[in-house]
């Protein structure tokens, strides 16, 4: 069962590829945050990677801050290793910390199944949307509801997001055997 | 032509791949018969050489040959597509050219080559 509309952000700390800890308090200034369970391997995620990083660069000055977990466990998928993870980082120059949750107790308290899958808290840390980042993996040019742009516009005005769930689409979460 | 279509459930793209894979079949006149093979397990992956969901194969040979790399793995499989994007589903356009490129040649068809 994941985190439902309204709860409360659930309290982390983990170990960023670049070398730092991270907690859900040193953000408490942001007043939008998502939390997208993410990884390296799937290819959900590699298709909405680029959209998600423009996303961070054009918002980053409205304090706008997007954090990207892997829970994924690395013995089944190598390609999701802490290492693997650096690497990706480097490559792509995130520009949002990329977090591992080796325990997978991160992605077990907020319910998550799948990467991509985006939790939207507003400055009070409740959750305000939760799903996929837009209606259209395949094609950034076609996409016809922008979920996360919009939910983050709505609540960088004040308002209530017009769309608060869709269903997550993307790879299942490799839980530890 | 023998067609076959490898998918594991987990990966939710396989229902879009072969709904693509036969309407691409339907456009281009070949009878659907593709033989739809399910991964369950490790095993079964090692068996079918299965690099990931969902596994296109004409005449044995791989939609995407240079996509297939390592080992056989339960995985959601990556596809470059011919805008360079990656994508959990092959495209409609790669899909028609792996099926041309594998028709007999006749004189009131003739084909493409499959890869440049």
């Amino acid at each position: 069962m994941s985190l439902a509309i309204r709860e409360r952000l659930v309290p982390f700390s983990l170990p960023a590829t670049d070398g730092s800890v991270v907690s859900a308090d040193q953000l408490a200034d942001r007043p939008v945050l998502s939390v997208a369970f993410w990884c390296n391997h799937c290819p959900y995620v590699k298709a909405w990677e680029d959209r998600l990083i423009a996303l961070q660069r054009e918002y980053a000055p409205r304090g706008v801050q997007l954090i990207m977990i892997n829970s994924n466990d690395p013995a089944a998928y190598p390609d999701d290793s802490f290492e693997a993870m650096q690497i990706r980082a480097r490559e792509k120059s995130y520009p949002f910390p990329y977090l591992f949750d080796a325990s997978q107790a991160v992605a077990r308290q907020f319910g998550a199944t799948r990467t991509p899958e985006i939790f939207l808290f507003d400055a009070d840390r409740t959750l305000r949307y939760h799903g996929a980042p837009d209606d259209n993996f395949e094609d950034p040019g076609s996409v016809g509801h922008h979920f996360l742009r919009d939910a983050i516009d709505a609540l960088l005005a004040g308002r209530e997001p017009a769309t608060a769930t869709t269903p997550p689409k993307g790879c299942t979460i490799k839980w530890k055997k | 032509m023998r067609i076959e279509f490898l998918y594991w459930e987990e990966c939710p793209s396989h229902p879009d791949a072969l709904a693509r894979l036969r309407h691409v079949l339907r456009d281009e006149g070949i009878p659907d018969k593709v033989d739809v093979i399910r991964v369950d397990t490790q095993e079964d992956a090692d068996r079918h050489r299965f690099p990931g969901s969902p596994t296109i194969r004409i005449n044995g040979v791989d939609l995407q040959p240079e996509g297939v790399q390592g080992q056989a793995l339960l995985t959601c499989r990556t596809y470059r597509t011919e805008n360079g994007r990656l994508s959990p589903l092959p495209t409609v356009t790669m899909i028609r050219e792996a099926l041309r490129a594998d028709r007999p040649m006749t004189k009131e068809e003739p084909h493409e080559s499959r890869h440049s």
